[in-house]
């Protein structure tokens, strides 16, 4: 192991702790290592941010010779600058547009110029808006409709599967029942009562498979954590 | 007798909760220590995957995204880890990226276990290329579906992509004949089911965290081939390869760190066990002590 | 002026986009694309802000002579030490060419060294925390809650090799209760139910919201203020 290595073994280790001291009670280590955590991760993210995006997608437009500049070697300083020379002056002159928008983002931090900020949120609303509607209703409503419309009476190799029938009918009178389980907007009395309670069945089904994955989880990750603690308890020995 | 016994049922519901981390650490430490291992069988919803990656031709074109980070590597490394090692089995050509910043570097991580270690045949550039990582979420998805090569004009080291003989024939998301996604929160695999696989009848698989694995569900399997749900599906996708190749075992066992999800999987047993064992203590004590209410109530 | 604008921003840049989800001649491909690049561009202005309000609630905390001001030093100190390094390139290559996060860079090293460990190891506190509330709040106090608890039983048992080993006894024609295969049933069926209706549900209500929001009915991120 070299000496960077062992410096970010014992690192790693120590902070691994501080953390975990949490569990007996809170205490300055826990405390200083969370901070930390605080203030490196905003950090990480941003730098990840500025030189993923704000660079290649944005200065990089206007100023090409920076992507040159910032290249690993000539010849990809040469591909990346002439992709961008490439194009129209207009779409390079139009990356002005988020730039302004994130600017106007900043004046959230002005008491006076506020107002501005909704120009970038609008825009942001606007893309989200646009994508999801479409896309939610392709792959998480009509998908999810056409894949419930299955066979109730399953026939296999000739003869009745009585299993594959009975969760067929699970299935669709489940999402059926869990549906109408969720529509409020008629009194739960009645058959449509009886249909919602059976919905909540099923629910409750699914809430107890979803807490029975998270456990396993967050056991997994503990698992990963104790693994990383006896390598560093080995690298000792 | 009464007062022992409620006494004692009292203390139990009070019980410090220090006392439960100290018998959930052991439940993990123990088997780790001991090495304990128990043999994992691959459910339907795994096989899937193993299938699908199985019969496809020989050089078929895959794509694989590493979409995870440091959190969740105990969960996402060994699935990336086994999905890889099929496809070299295979001979596959194994397109990898990243919508994740971290996920490049544990695409990097698995590249040098698997293929730089084990398969010294495979040829960077003509069997595997490293893509990257390129910001953009799942607008990168949008974007790479109709051109991909306008995105990446590089490789990860900064190469003109061009210059790869695997990329020649790869222009957009719908060349691909799969695509294996080993992911964590978002963006992930509903992403690649959202804006790849239903948009362009793309096969989509892979892996996620378990505390993901029940939402996605849904999609199996008319949109999802197979979906592997945290440490177990890993195990359940290595046992599956184990299987029918042995050699793929041998490799695990001699892996280090969370890469063996088969063996992990012996402290996660008893984990398991120890928390049902903690709530049916914790029931049993909530019903005596109701039944004493009542009792109280009744004036016996 | 200053609410109609935004509102019909919000329009053009959302049906731009639903167009764009049926009319796959130029320009609406692109606009896809470009957009998301717009997208990604100001969601940084928003990391900046997000940095900004970071550094002013610390100084504050520190102006203040707030009891914690010193963990406040902490934070200020770790974010721009790694804030620095990770722009400038430090110990990368000369020139601030190269990859930032390259081996052999201090932000690198800071990655593997503080970044992982703590995001790891915050995770995994919630192993014991999941077991505490287990233990303290799980109860079976409906039939409802019953169901929910008995299904959970199942799944951790099954999902694990000891499912196999207490019911691999069992007939073949009552290998549907086999625990392993009960599990995967659960999964498969009565979860795939209720995951598919929770499904359902949100992709109407996202729909609906994203109508109202592209129309303009729904106007609540304008704030409140004219």
């Amino acid at each position: 192991m070299t000496v960077s290595e062992y410096i970010v073994l014992w690192v790693g280790g120590l902070l691994t702790l501080m953390i975990f001291s949490f569990l007996y009670k809170d205490n300055p280590f826990y405390k200083f290592a969370e901070h930390l955590f605080v203030g490196v991760s905003a950090a990480y993210w941003m730098v990840v941010a500025f030189w993923t995006t704000l660079i290649p997608n944005m200065m990089g437009y206007f100023f090409p010779g920076i992507l040159g500049k910032i290249a690993t070697n000539p010849q990809e300083a040469e591909m990346v600058m002439s992709a961008i020379t490439d194009l129209p002056m207009y779409a390079r002159l139009l990356r002005i547009v988020p730039l302004i928008f994130g600017l106007f983002m900043l004046t959230r931090l002005l008491p006076k110029g506020a107002w501005l900020s909704r120009w970038a949120m609008a825009f942001i609303i606007g893309f989200s808006a646009g994508t999801n509607l479409t896309r939610f209703l392709q792959s998480d409503f009509v998908a999810q409709i056409k894949s419930t419309l299955i066979p109730l009476i399953v026939i296999n190799n000739g003869s009745f599967d009585f299993i594959a029938s009975m969760s067929n009918i699970v299935i669709v009178f489940g999402v059926i029942a869990a549906l109408i389980y969720f529509f409020f907007s008629k009194e739960h009395k009645g058959w449509f009562g009886k249909t919602a309670k059976s919905g909540i069945w099923i629910l409750m089904v699914a809430f107890g498979a979803a807490f029975g994955y998270t456990v396993m989880a967050r056991i997994s990750l503990l698992i990963g954590r104790m693994s990383f603690l006896g390598t560093w308890i080995d690298s000792i020995f | 007798m009464a007062n022992k016994e409620t006494n004692f049922v009292d203390r139990m519901q009070k019980l410090d909760r220090r006392v439960i981390f100290v018998l959930i650490w052991l439940a993990v430490v123990i088997p780790m220590l001991m090495k304990l291992e128990f043999p994992v069988r691959p459910s339907p919803v795994v096989e899937g995957i193993f299938d699908k990656v199985e019969s496809l031709p020989s050089g078929s074109i895959v794509l694989m995204s590493f979409d995870y980070g440091p959190a969740t590597v105990p969960e996402n490394e060994p699935m990336g880890d086994a999905l890889l090692y099929h496809c070299m089995l295979k001979n596959h050509k194994v397109y990898i990226m990243a919508l994740w910043p971290t996920g490049e570097a544990e695409a990097n991580r698995a590249i040098e276990r698997v293929i730089t270690n084990k398969f010294l045949d495979k040829r960077y550039g003509k069997d595997y290329i490293q893509l990257g990582f390129k910001a953009g979420n799942q607008g990168l998805i949008n974007a790479i579906y109709s051109d991909l090569k306008g995105m990446y004009t590089t490789d990860a080291a900064g190469v003109d992509i061009n210059t790869f003989a695997m990329m020649k024939d790869v222009n957009k998301l719908t060349d691909f004949d799969i695509i294996l996604g080993v992911c964590s929160g978002r963006p992930g695999l509903k992403e690649w089911v959202q804006f790849a696989g239903d948009r362009g009848n793309i096969p989509v698989a892979g892996g996620v965290t378990a505390v993901e694995a029940p939402l996605l569900y849904p999609y199996y399997p008319s949109q999802l081939l197979g979906l592997m749900g945290g440490l177990q599906g890993a195990a359940e996708l290595q046992a599956a390869l184990g299987n029918k190749y042995p050699e793929y075992t041998e490799y695990v066992k001699a892996s280090a760190g969370s890469v063996n999800a088969v063996r992990n999987m012996g402290p996660q047993t008893i984990a398991h066990l120890v928390i049902i064992f903690f709530v049916v203590i914790g029931n049993i004590g909530f019903f005596i002590q109701q039944r004493r209410k009542k009792q109280e109530r009744v004036g016996l | 002026m200053r609410r109609e604008i935004p509102l019909l921003i919000t329009f053009i840049i959302g049906t731009a986009l639903v167009m764009a989800m049926f009319i796959p001649h130029k320009p609406f491909p692109q606009l896809d694309s470009e957009f998301s690049i717009w997208f990604d561009i100001i969601a940084v202005f928003a990391f900046i802000l997000g940095g900004g309000n970071l550094l002013r609630v610390h100084v504050d905390r520190i102006t203040r002579n707030h009891e914690d001001k010193n963990y406040s030093y902490v934070t200020i100190i770790g974010f721009l030490f790694m804030l620095i390094i990770g722009l400038f390139k430090v110990g990368g290559d000369p020139g601030l060419t190269g990859n930032y996060i390259a081996e052999g860079t201090w932000f690198k090293v800071m990655y593997d060294a503080v970044f992982t460990p703590l995001s790891s190891t915050m995770f995994s506190l919630l192993a014991f925390f999941v077991a505490s509330a287990s233990y303290r709040a799980f109860r079976a106090k409906t039939p409802e809650a019953t169901v929910l608890l008995i299904a959970a039983f199942i799944i951790l048992v099954g999902r694990t090799p000891l499912g196999h080993y207490l019911t691999f006894w069992l007939p073949d024609w009552l290998s549907f209760f086999h625990i392993p295969n009960l599990s995967a049933w659960i999964m498969a069926t009565p979860n795939l139910a209720g995951q598919r209706a929770i499904m359902i549900g949100i992709a109407l209500g996202i729909v609906s919201t994203s109508l109202k929001l592209i129309l303009g009915i729904e106007r609540s991120y304008l704030g409140s203020e004219k």
